[in-house]
């Protein structure tokens, strides 16, 4: 539990360092993920091991756990949005529709999008 | 004896009380997601959000205090994503199968989360200010107020708009993507994801482990697609 929480801190660390070395756009702990997943495949494939069985390593159990209350991480935040709510001030309601209409176009768009190229693709692996 | 309120006094201003009660709070709210058999109306981030921000009013809670506590919850956000490697490394087959669908969905998504909530806004009279802290709504909440400021928005508006956005996506993605009968969930997944960020990742991972890793790399990829398209577009507004 402890390896696996120094391992998963050490990544987001070295990602944060190059994140701000290199002013990325892209956050620490996004570059610490790839960094993971490709350190994990690179250490199964050095050690001839199942990267597979990334599942049942101390580093699985701890990221089940972590991601199993992924939203509980969220209510921080959240919480303190409860008290910004007045910022919001006169265009509450057409913000709120915007959101509700760019949320549900956008999830429409991007799942059709993805299946259709995916479709295509797979035709054209077909023999 | 002593003092009840003296008690009070004391424990409002410790981490522990405001730590103990987050966690409290989600476990029931949890639970209670959990006897609705998960259904999507009853999300456990907006019960818990809800009623740990209601105790705070009642209690004249001022939100550094509670942050003091909370912020032990807060700090594991980082390690979470990070975290999602695992599953990534698990269905990395699945992923690699599926690079050409997520690059366009990506590119079509990205777009479509902008160009839609300014075009709402904008037609029921939003101004420029309040455009501009809108239109990076779709991604994680550090990115999105670094966009808002930088191009003049209000970043505290900005996170606000990030959070609902994140609910409404985690609530609505199950009863869309049913009504429309999509049983991919790769690209369910991913589609909630790029639209809603960690919230809908979160609820991804309630849904189906595949959902919740192409949601993971989704939420990745919009925060960059974000960051290059908002400048773009509010320039061109």
């Amino acid at each position: 539990m402890i390896r696996a929480l120094a391992l998963l801190l050490s990544c987001q660390l070295l990602g944060e360092i190059i994140s701000r070395a290199l002013a990325l756009p892209v956050p620490g702990p996004v570059i610490g993920l790839a960094l993971l997943a490709a350190g994990a495949i690179l250490h199964a494939r050095m050690t001839g091991a199942d990267a597979s069985a990334i599942e049942s390593t101390d580093l699985g159990k701890a990221a089940s756990a972590l991601l199993g209350s992924l939203g509980l991480l969220f209510v921080p935040a959240g919480v303190g949005i409860v008290q910004q709510m007045p910022v919001v001030g006169a265009y509450g309601l057409a913000l709120f529709a915007a959101l509700v209409v760019s949320t549900v176009v956008t999830l429409i768009v991007t799942v059709y999008v993805f299946l259709i190229v995916k479709r295509l693709t797979d035709r054209g692996k077909a023999p | 004896m002593s003092n009840p309120f003296a008690i009070w006094v004391y424990l409002a201003t410790t981490p522990l009380l405001w730590l103990t009660l987050t966690l409290a709070v989600w476990v029931v709210a949890d639970r209670i997601a959990k006897a609705s058999g998960r259904h999507p109306l009853v999300n456990p981030v907006l019960i818990s959000i809800v009623v740990v921000g209601a105790i705070l009013v009642v209690t004249h809670t001022p939100y550094e205090i509670y942050f003091q506590g909370a912020q032990f919850v807060h700090f594991l956000l980082g390690p979470a994503t990070v975290a999602i490697a695992v599953p990534l490394v698990r269905h990395r087959a699945l992923v690699m199968a599926n690079l050409l669908p997520m690059a366009a969905a990506l590119v079509a998504g990205a777009l479509v989360a902008v160009v839609s909530a300014l075009a709402v806004a904008a037609a029921l009279g939003a101004p420029h200010e309040i455009l501009v802290s809108l239109a990076p709504k779709s991604v994680t909440a550090g990115i999105a107020m670094a966009i808002s400021e930088r191009l003049g928005g209000v970043p505290a508006l900005t996170a606000v708009l990030v959070i609902t956005t994140g609910v409404i996506g985690a609530v609505i993605v199950t009863p869309l993507m049913n009504a429309l009968k999509i049983t991919d969930y790769a690209a369910r997944g991913f589609a909630v994801g790029l639209a809603s960020h960690g919230i809908g990742t979160a609820r991804a991972f309630v849904v189906d482990e595949v959902a919740g890793t192409f949601a993971g790399i989704a939420m990745g990829l919009n925060g960059v697609a974000t960051s290059v398209i908002v400048p773009l577009l509010i320039a061109m507004l």
